[in-house]
């Protein structure tokens, strides 16, 4: 195996669950679960796709699926915070819904149920390993830039101060409200980038492309325990245990769908507390009365 | 009608009657964008669902396997746990009554070997039910992720035993069951001709009355409900909630794996990789707009097994993926809904001069 390319590879499949497991540390640190990841990516992708095709620049498409990422994750926002709704429950419904308004407009924007035309996309150059694409960098700068955020300035620890203790924040002045509207919105943006980043490296959006990545991205936040970049460390290592299942192929030692429990196995691992217990934000998930 | 059971039904009804109002108004607008007319499409799904028999039986099949996972989903929250697991829980249910069907001697009638492979799925269904609810008692971890979790390790692992041992070969699916296949409705009723609607639907029945009788009229189902309203308060009259925790993940799990005969045993008479598609994951949508009662989540699985069929009936007109984005929207409406309603309604019963 040429190290190289192992390392490169990882990277590359790393990337969109680097920018989703950020989002997922963030809205989750303000105390609301995100289980719909995976629709914020898979709108991401799509909404992307859109923008480059339509305007034939992948600069527009990245504004493109900010914006897709931007409206799901207000949804998700309304719904948990002004109405109260169960958090998984939304979670959930965002997650079928993304699925169901990219498969719609895909058959109304493309007239396919499978995959849209090719659309442009970065980089490409093959001696730059894939570093010539900027989202590959805003993707390894997501997670150090959020956990200065989070921890080096006023409002990361507003965030943090209302996923913990919201009562202590509302009597200090803190908007809690508007801290976890902002962190969703944030969440919502962050993830989409990682359906962004997909789309344009497979230069066009096919069915449900992110296939199951939000879910791995959110067993990176809890492998994680929360932290940006142990979360981002998390990200690196299922990366690499994918890249090694598919450089292994044909080599059949270990199966590789036992490759791919490895993120799921460790994440009911990490939170049944065998090495270390894994506990999540104090206000997580109760937003209800 | 007391009046308590009158303010019940009010706060149970309202979600669901405001839900298909939004689903409605979404769908209009797109149909709209289809440039289709809204009546058209309507007046199609109705007819290719209620309107005649093989829709009907399509309709009735899809909602069997949707009430067993609502009546799942619905147990667990009558409990206070969210039980996402339903769709790995259908799989291994309907794995295991597809290995027993496969292994039992083709001489064993259906007498016997029906219900044998019933045991089987719920044997597979509890035991991946009963592992997160284990996990949460003894350990305290949260049931939602680890289900979400075991929904891949479980369809992963099912996916290598086909693949590496049981497959048909160029295929995604098992040999057919020797014994313990369910009969169809056709066999009985001729109009059903064609459609997969079987006597599972029977056995869905029986469990939705079981399950009621278990929530409202059993010891047990009242540990589980206070558990479910008041854990603390349900420890301190002396129950043992992690037990009733327990107990409830693991009935909520055989429950979803019976859902698994109506596919392995009653349809196709094998088990096949991804043969679930979604259900469990559906099933949660069931018990949402059913309200978590039996009844409420038979009457749920008709009306998105509705919907599903009628995707099939519209969609020389309108993309069939438009039930896919009412489904999600019918969800996100209930559960915005439901806090809202209730105070909004205790609002109104409160007496003026209090």
């Amino acid at each position: 195996m040429n190290p190289i390319s192992f390392l490169t590879q990882t990277l590359r499949i790393a990337i969109p669950y680097l920018f989703a497991a950020s989002g997922g540390v963030i809205a989750e640190r303000s105390g609301i679960i995100s289980l719909e990841l995976e629709g914020l990516m898979l709108t991401g992708a799509f909404s992307a796709t859109l923008g480059t095709h339509y305007s034939g620049s992948p600069w527009i498409g990245v504004l493109a699926g900010i914006g897709g990422g931007l409206i799901f994750g207000l949804i998700h926002a309304v719904a948990t915070i002004r109405y109260r709704a169960d958090q998984v429950v939304v979670g959930i419904a965002i997650n079928l819904l993304a699925i169901g308004v990219t498969r719609f407009f895909l058959k109304l924007a493309f007239a396919s149920s499978s995959n849209s035309p090719r659309v442009a996309g970065f980089g490409g150059n093959a001696a730059a390993h894939g570093f010539d694409n900027p989202l590959v960098w805003m993707g390894l700068l997501a997670a150090p830039v959020l956990a200065f955020f989070l921890y080096r300035t006023p409002f990361g620890l507003r965030v943090r101060a209302v996923g913990e203790h919201p009562d202590a924040a509302a009597s200090v002045g803190v908007s809690v409200e508007k801290v976890r509207y902002i962190a969703v919105a944030v969440s919502g943006m962050l993830a989409a980038l990682g359906g962004v980043f997909l789309a344009l490296d497979q230069h066009q959006f096919t069915d449900q492309m992110t296939s199951g990545r939000g879910f791995i991205a959110i067993a990176a936040v809890i492998f994680g325990r929360w932290d940006p970049m142990k979360a981002a460390l998390a990200c690196l290592f299922f990366a690499a245990a994918e890249t090694l299942q598919i450089q292994l192929q044909g080599n059949q030692l270990i199966p590789s769908q036992f490759i791919e429990m490895i993120p799921y196995a460790l994440t009911i691992i990490a939170l049944a507390g065998v090495v270390g217990r894994a506990i999540p934000p104090a206000a997580l998930g109760k937003t209800g009365e | 009608m007391s009046s308590r059971t009158r303010e019940q039904l009010e706060e149970a009804l309202f979600p669901p009657l405001v839900a298909l109002l939004v689903a409605l108004i979404c769908g209009d607008l797109l149909i709209m964008s289809y440039g289709q007319s809204p009546a058209t499409v309507y007046r199609l799904l109705l007819e290719g669902t209620w309107g005649n028999a093989y829709g009907f039986g399509q309709v009735l099949y899809k909602a069997t396997t949707l009430t067993f996972t609502g009546l799942a989903v619905s147990l667990g929250i009558r409990a206070g746990l969210f039980n996402v697991g339903a769709e790995s829980q259908l799989a291994a249910g309907g794995f295991l009554a597809g290995v027993v069907g496969l292994g039992l001697s083709p001489a064993v009638p259906g007498l016997i070997a029906v219900p044998l492979c019933l045991i089987a799925a719920a044997l597979g269904g509890g035991a991946v039910g009963a592992l997160p609810g284990w996990l949460k008692v003894r350990f305290g971890a949260h049931e939602v992720i680890v289900t979400i979790m075991l929904n891949f390790i479980v369809l992963a692992l099912l996916n290598w035993i086909v693949a590496a041992h049981l497959h048909v070969p160029e295929t995604l699916h098992t040999p057919e069951i020797r014994t313990g296949s369910v009969p169809r409705l056709e066999s009985v009723i001729s109009a059903f001709h064609g459609s997969a609607a079987n006597f599972t639907i029977l056995i869905a029945l029986t469990t939705a009355a079981f399950v009621w009788f278990y929530l409202f009229r059993s010891r047990r189902g009242f540990e589980l409900r206070a558990v479910g309203l008041q854990p603390d308060a349900a420890e301190y009259g002396g129950v043992s909630v992690g037990g009733v925790w327990f107990r409830a993940m693991t009935v909520s799990g055989m429950i979803a794996g019976l859902g698994g005969v109506n596919y392995v045993l009653g349809y196709k008479h094998y088990y096949e990789e991804g043969f679930a598609g979604g259900s469990g994951f559906l099933g949660i949508a069931v018990a949402l707009v059913g309200r978590n009662h039996p009844v409420g989540v038979v009457l749920a699985a008709l009306f998105f097994a509705t919907l599903s069929q009628g995707g099939l009936a519209i969609h020389a007109f309108v993309p069939k993926q438009m039930v896919e984005v009412l489904q999600g929207v019918v969800i996100l409406a209930v559960a915005m809904s439901v806090p809202e309603v209730r105070a909004v309604l205790r609002r109104a019963r409160k007496p003026v001069a209090a």
